[in-house]
């Protein structure tokens, strides 16, 4: 008789569920504060969905970086520099073909630099990225002298911003459900998931091991420089124009949510589901609060207070 | 006689219901070098951290001064001058050396204002009087491991201290720094301070020490002058009671003759000067040595994670040059570090996860999707045959005892199938069962016809299953022994401390 152990899942754990919970709390209490308000209705929550899908699709990116231990926060220039070159390349006629390669181009190149960075002289990467957002930040400005550069593109606005596929889904969830699988698989069930949750863990361990912890880091802020691309593109698709204030804010946010997720910031945990919903929570938070009538200013400070009252209750019970 | 400084009597402590220290008495006197010997775990570190106020005594009396007095914390200890200097310098390398004399305690001026040239003036006037030159000036992180020991010293000088407990000082010194530490002990004696000394290093013990003490199984074995204790003595003090726990078993087949790794002449920028070693197929090589001697240095050397700057290394005739573990993994090497929460394992993750770790390649399709029914499988296999006690593979390693957890990071190479495993302290830290179990896997890697190399400070053990031995010293080897050279772990004691 062979004894085998089981392989059922492991115990319950507040920090990484706190976020499920929060999100339903939320859920509720809106639904009961904002029924009459329109919360429920299908165009409100299509709205949250479409306002949602693409900090989303970069915090699924963002906790790739995170679970390997670490940072970019280059991601919101990037955003905005990544959304003009590709409303540049499509008023110049070089169609969609063209804007893909010159919003995932620039996007690749400025993961690729932050990655050698890190990786090559390892220089902490929140300090390297400090530096190419701020280099972005200046590029998208100077290129079109700080000035938006709007897309008539019809097919392109389909695909990467105002569609609704069949009338009814809107295309930005489309997207962002495909980053979702692709990006929950990869974590979860290849060994490139694997390797990167074990850079991040303990990367003496790691190196030990024989996982090339540099290629490891190298490899996730190409990813994130990428997907940034992506996002911009996707920005720009939404928002009918490059321009570089697109993505003020957009590390932040996707930090949060990946945060807000379950990850650890110190690396080595983290679940796309989670972040996801992290993402959504901060999304509808958003969007109630606008509903209930409360101006910007306020929606950043009860914002910020939701995001740090559920990770530091989470972080509270993880202790016990 | 000179009068005591501090006493100790009758301390008892015990942990988890396991007695560490029973009866033990332990007394300085003004002025005298006094080492305090022992094997591992004979609890000199226990009555230290005791008489530093670390641990708090189950019973006894502790006499300082002529006054009894009770320790809570460290800091009781520390305001009547008890001082410990660290083997891990507790020191912060990028301030200044009078800095970290002076930190926390810095001199004010009368505005509230650190007074650095005080603070300059005192740290010159404590090295000038034990006749050591040093800059205070000079930043930490520009200073060798001499100099952070002579700041370390005098950090605790600074706070009046009558009573010094070094802990191996000499492990990570040089020849000519170990000549500098004696002179400056020598000053501090004259001062009336009072220096406990641990250390394994015989010799040393004689050049300095003017009493010794033998503890044993947490029992006072014998205290006299240095001149009274002969070497033998020392040596058959240390080795405690525990050999006859580990009895060398006849080997069921033999060593084979192909030799499957060779280092010629190889030398690291870290402690390795110059090894030759040969290791043959189902061989089990021992390497020993005082602390600091290299032998952990040379296994990381041999996985790819120091870089060789001289000499060769073949693997199964062919010559290679690993400059990471990953291509020493490819060539059939394992590594079994000394540290396993630090090196060994991701305490965060997953039994399971920690030990696919190695084999994810093997694992995967050529995708890299990783297969979920052949790990399960892999994982239950070795977790069954290396008795791991876990009720789920998705249990955090952190939340195991220290024996299942160096049990995982056996499993996790050994699921890797590799030819050549080099261990570091496999034993290191856990319970006397499951020491003897890694002994039995190690002893089934060799009658397969795996070959291994063991760094071990623990001679029962490498008398237990080497059936060659090799010694370090300063970083190279200095003799190499057979098994059955070897009677004792007297003799082999003997070996090392007769460098």
């Amino acid at each position: 008789m062979k004894s085998k152990i089981s392989n059922t899942a492991r115990t319950f754990h507040w920090r990484q569920n706190v976020v499920y919970i929060a999100f339903v709390v939320v859920v509720v209490v809106f639904s009961i504060l904002l029924t009459d308000s329109g919360f429920l209705k299908i165009s409100n929550i299509l709205n949250i969905v479409r306002q949602t899908s693409i900090i989303s699709i970069i915090a699924i990116a963002m906790t790739f970086v995170i679970c390997a231990g670490e940072l970019d926060l280059s991601v919101g220039a990037l955003v905005g520099l990544t959304s003009l070159t590709c409303a540049m390349a499509l008023s110049s006629g070089y169609g969609i073909l063209g804007a893909l390669g010159a919003g995932l181009g620039t996007g690749a190149l400025f993961g690729l630099a932050n990655g050698l960075l890190v990786s090559r002289l390892s220089i902490p990467s929140f300090i390297v990225t400090i530096g190419t957002s701020s280099v972005a930040n200046g590029v998208a400005m100077w290129i079109t002298g700080s000035a938006p550069v709007p897309i008539d593109h019809e097919a392109y606005l389909f695909a990467f911003g105002t569609g609704d596929i069949g009338g009814a889904v809107p295309v930005l969830l489309v997207w962002l459900v495909v980053a979702a699988v692709i990006g929950n698989f990869v974590l979860k069930r290849t060994r490139y998931g694997r390797r990167v949750l074990a850079t991040g863990a303990n990367p003496v361990a790691a190196r030990f091991t024989g996982i090339n912890v540099k290629n490891i880091k190298l490899s996730v802020m190409l990813l994130m420089g990428v997907v940034t691309g992506l996002g911009g593109m996707l920005y720009a698709g939404r928002m009918y124009t490059g321009r570089y204030t697109l993505g003020d804010g957009a590390e932040l946010d996707a930090i949060a949510a990946v945060i807000l997720g379950g990850a650890a910031l110190s690396g080595g945990k983290g679940s796309i589901i989670g972040t996801i919903v992290g993402a959504f929570l901060i999304g509808m938070v958003n969007n109630g609060l606008i509903i209930m009538g409360l101006n910007v200013s306020q929606q950043l400070i009860i914002r910020g207070l939701i995001v740090i009252l559920a990770v530091a209750f989470g972080y509270k019970n993880s202790k016990q | 006689m000179a009068k005591h400084i501090i006493e100790l009597k009758n301390i008892d402590m015990s942990f988890n219901g396991v007695k560490v220290l029973d009866q033990v008495d332990f007394a300085l006197e003004e002025g005298e070098v006094h080492a305090l010997v022992g094997g591992n775990g004979a609890g000199k570190s226990t009555l230290m951290k005791i008489m530093t106020g670390v641990y708090v005594k189950d019973a006894g009396e502790i006499i300082f001064d002529g006054c009894p007095v009770n320790f809570r914390s460290p800091q009781d200890a520390e305001k009547l001058g008890i001082a410990m200097i660290f083997q891990e310098f507790s020191l912060a390398p990028t301030m200044t050396v009078t800095e970290n004399i002076f930190l926390n305690r810095e001199f004010k001026k009368r505005n509230g204002l650190i007074d650095n040239r005080k603070c300059a003036a005192e740290a010159r006037r404590i090295f000038s009087e034990l006749n050591v030159a040093m800059d205070p000036d000079a930043v930490m992180s520009d200073l060798a491991a001499g100099q952070w020991q002579m700041t370390e010293i005098a950090k605790a000088l600074a706070t009046d201290a009558k009573v010094l407990v070094m802990d191996e000082p000499t492990s990570c010194l040089t020849e000519s720094e170990v000549g500098h530490l004696f002179s400056m002990i020598r000053e501090l004696k004259k001062k009336g301070i009072a220096i406990v000394y641990i250390s394994h290093r015989m010799k040393e013990i004689y050049q300095v020490c003017d009493r010794i003490s033998i503890l044993a199984d947490g029992k006072n074995v014998v205290t006299a002058d240095a001149s009274e204790i002969t070497m033998e003595q020392m040596i058959r003090g240390i080795t405690g009671k525990n050999v006859d726990r580990f009895e060398w078993q006849d080997r069921r087949t033999p060593v084979r003759e192909r030799i499957v790794l060779r280092a010629s002449g190889i030398k690291t920028n870290n402690r390795v000067e110059h090894v030759d070693l040969t290791l043959h197929e189902g061989e089990v090589l021992g390497i020993s040595g005082l602390g600091g001697s290299g032998t952990s240095e040379t296994l990381r050397a041999l996985f790819g994670i120091d870089p060789l700057i001289e000499g060769t290394l073949t693997v199964n005739g062919e010559e290679v040059c690993f400059r990471n573990p990953s291509q020493a993994m490819k060539k059939g090497l394992a590594l079994i570090p000394e540290d396993r929460r630090e090196e060994g394992l991701l305490v965060d993750h997953s039994v399971k996860d920690n030990i696919l770790l190695p084999s994810l390649d093997k694992l995967s399709n050529r995708v890299g999707v990783v297969d979920e029914k052949k790990s399960v499988r892999v994982v239950n296999d070795w977790t069954e045959e290396l008795h791991i006690k876990t009720d789920s593979m998705n249990k955090l390693v952190r939340l195991l005892s220290g024996g299942n957890q160096q049990k995982i990071v056996f499993a996790k190479w050994l699921a890797n199938q590799p030819q050549i495993i080099l261990m570091d302290e496999p034993t290191k830290g856990i319970d006397i069962g499951s020491k003897a179990e890694i002994m039995d896997i190690i002893r089934g890697l060799a009658r397969d016809g795996q070959s291994v190399v063991m760094a071990s400070s623990e001679l029962a053990e490498i008398l237990a299953i080497c059936d060659r031995i090799l010694i370090m010293h300063q970083g190279k080897v200095i003799r190499e022994l057979m098994r059955a050279e070897i009677n004792s772990e007297e003799e082999l004691q003997h070996e090392i401390q007769n460098f």
